[in-house]
This record gives C-alpha cells, sequence and structure tokens, in this order.
C-alpha cells in the first residue's frame, strides 16, 4: 500500500478516500482480513486514532465490517463493491468531462478522444 | 482524570512575561502539537511542565496531583539540546539510563539501536549529529512513561532522520499515553498530529483537533500557522 496525502485536507478523508479505491480495484481482496489500526497507521504513517476514525468511517459505509475480537474485513457483498466502483467511476468520468468543457470541446470531440485513446 | 492539566499559569523572569494564563488539559491517547515561532513560550511552557522552572503564577497537574517526584517518573522528556555526555559510549549511556530511571526499558532501547547499525561499544562523540539525534529520541521513547514530551525534535535534522523520528514516533505511541512536540516546523509533523495548539507571545491563542481545523478553514495546519502569524 502506498498513500500520498496533501496536508490542505482532513487526513481521514483521504484515507476513507484512498482505502476505498484499494477496496473496490480489489487490491485488498472482498472478505480479505485489514491489518490492524497500529499496522496501517504505520504502514501510512499517520496516527493511529486518525486510521481509527476513517476505519469507522468505511464501516458506516459498509464497504468493512468488524468480526467480534477478530479484526476487520472487506465485505464480501460483490453488489455494493460494483455500487462504489461505478459511483467512482462516474465522478472520474463526470470530472474528465468537465474539464474538457472547460477547455472548449464538444460532446463529439470528448468522445473521440477516448476512441483515439483507447485504440 | 486528565493525565496534564494547566490552570492559569503565568511565568515571569524578571518583569517581562513570558507565559499568560495558560489552561491546558492534554488527556491520554493523542499526539498533541504545540506549535509556535521561536521565541513565544513553548520551551517555558515545557520546562514548567518537567519541574524545571517553577511558575510565577498557577497550577499544574499530571494525573490530578501537583507536579514533583512522581509526575517525573511519568513524563519522559526530549530536551531541545543534547544533555549525553559524549565521553561515554552507546552501552554506558544504556546502564546510565537503567541505573537513572526505573521505567527505562533497556531491551527496547537496544533493539532499537541495533536497527539503526550502531555498535553499542561506540563512544557517542563519534557519531554523526544525526545519528545522536536519533539516539537520545530512542533513549526518551524506551521509558514506559506516560506522557513523552519532545522539544523540537526536528531541529535541523535532514528527511530522512526527520522520516526516522516520526516513524520511532508513532511506534512507540499507545493508548494509554500522550506525546507532546512542540515545533515551529509544522509541515514535517502535521500529519501525526490528533491535536493542535497554538501559542504566540505567551498566550495559547488556538487548541483544535487537526483535522477538524482543516476542514473548517480549509488548508493545511502549516499554511492556517502561516495565515494567521503571516510568517
Amino acid at each position: 500500500m502506498n498513500f500520498v496525502f496533501d496536508n490542505d485536507r482532513p487526513i481521514y478523508i483521504q484515507l476513507v478516500e484512498q482505502l476505498q479505491i484499494y477496496i473496490i480495484s480489489g487490491k485488498i481482496k472482498s472478505g480479505e482480513k485489514l491489518p490492524s489500526v497500529r499496522e496501517l497507521a504505520l504502514k501510512t504513517k499517520v496516527n493511529p486514532n486518525t486510521m481509527q476514525k476513517a476505519l469507522v468511517e468505511l464501516e458506516d459505509l459498509k464497504l468493512i465490517y468488524t468480526e467480534r475480537t477478530n479484526g476487520k474485513y472487506v465485505t464480501k457483498d460483490q453488489k455494493l463493491l460494483n455500487k462504489f466502483k461505478d459511483k467512482y467511476a462516474k465522478e472520474k468520468t463526470k470530472k474528465y468531462i468537465d474539464e474538457m468543457k472547460e477547455l472548449g470541446f464538444i460532446k463529439n470531440e470528448i468522445v473521440e478522444f477516448l476512441r483515439e485513446e483507447n485504440k | 482524570m486528565e493525565l496534564l492539566e494547566c490552570k492559569n499559569i503565568y511565568k515571569n523572569y524578571d518583569k517581562k512575561q513570558v507565559l499568560k494564563d495558560i489552561n491546558l488539559r492534554i488527556p491520554r491517547g493523542k499526539i498533541i502539537g504545540l506549535l509556535g515561532k521561536n521565541g513565544m513560550g513553548k520551551t517555558t511552557l515545557i520546562k514548567l511542565i518537567n519541574d524545571l522552572l517553577i511558575p510565577t503564577s498557577g497550577e499544574i497537574l499530571v494525573n490530578g496531583k501537583n507536579i514533583g517526584i512522581e509526575s517525573k517518573k511519568i513524563i519522559s522528556y526530549l530536551p531541545e539540546r543534547t544533555y549525553l555526555d559524549k565521553s561515554m559510549t552507546i552501552k554506558q549511556t544504556l546502564e546510565y539510563f537503567t541505573d537513572f530511571y526505573d521505567n527505562f526499558d533497556a531491551d527496547k532501547a537496544k533493539r532499537l539501536i541495533k536497527d539503526l547499525d550502531l555498535e553499542i561499544d561506540m563512544k557517542i562523540s563519534k557519531m554523526s549529529k544525526g545519528m545522536q539525534e536519533k539516539l537520545q529520541l530512542i533513549l526518551v521513547m524506551s521509558r514506559n512513561a506516560e506522557l513523552y514530551i519532545l522539544d523540537e525534535p526536528l531541529g535541523g535534522v535532514d528527511p530522512a532522520t526527520r522520516d526516522y523520528i516520526l516513524d520511532t514516533i508513532l511506534n512507540n505511541f499507545n493508548e494509554d499515553g500522550s506525546v507532546i512536540i512542540s515545533t515551529h516546523l509544522i509541515s514535517d509533523i502535521e500529519r501525526i498530529l490528533d491535536e493542535v495548539i497554538f501559542i504566540d507571545k505567551g498566550k495559547i491563542i488556538l487548541s483544535s483537533n487537526a483535522d477538524k481545523l482543516r476542514a473548517k478553514e480549509k488548508g493545511s495546519i502549516d499554511e492556517i500557522f502561516r495565515r494567521m502569524f503571516k510568517c
């Protein structure tokens, strides 16, 4: 795991975002056990309290769950994972299209760019 | 009960007032940044908490009791300037610490020293400045204390040493204790902080959770600090 933060935004929000990507991309697999809060904090070089806060948030989103006394696991709910993946893809796409429109491109041109790039 | 509480602390050096009405409550399980420019009272406050200076007025409580012998047992303090006897070897220094502090975990210190590839028979005077800083931090963090107070632990170290210092603090921090780090090098350290305290001209002017402050002011702690003091 490799995390990059910018100090301008709350660290826990950035942790949630980046852990989310690890989860929906399958880099941390569905059903896989997460390292302990402490280990995760050390890996990402953040405060354990901040990591804890991020994990609570991920648990609220149901992307991870706690198995009593046994630690935290990534959800096995494939539907939910797909939903998050979709949402993320839409956000990225919207951001790209907005930026292209900002530059003055119209829809057809943007589609053409995507086609070209994907050849 | 709070781990540390400062109530209405004033400190004057002769007629010069260096601390004005400092009120602080430090709970357990937090890493707290005491942030301020040089000469604003950070070190004075730290010395008061360590019972090395006496407040002109006000009260300092550790675990609800006045500071003294008991508080010194549970506070592990890294001063700004080195206090190690440079003619001693690492081994002798470890023996010295074992002798001096009941709660010094020599095995832990040895393990950390070994990780640095340092020879235990090496004289401190033969070590580079960065290595001396690391050794000092290891000694301080190897005490099973409740409150760790680190005064400018990043002063003049290179980026690799800085990372080592931050890792060592994170590695040895646990929820039963707290760490207070005083520094003016905010951007280097802000990621590991739970809480920040801004001190200026002897007064606490802001005290907040770090992430809450970032969200509220839309910026890094470093930026917010610079904005506030235009430095």
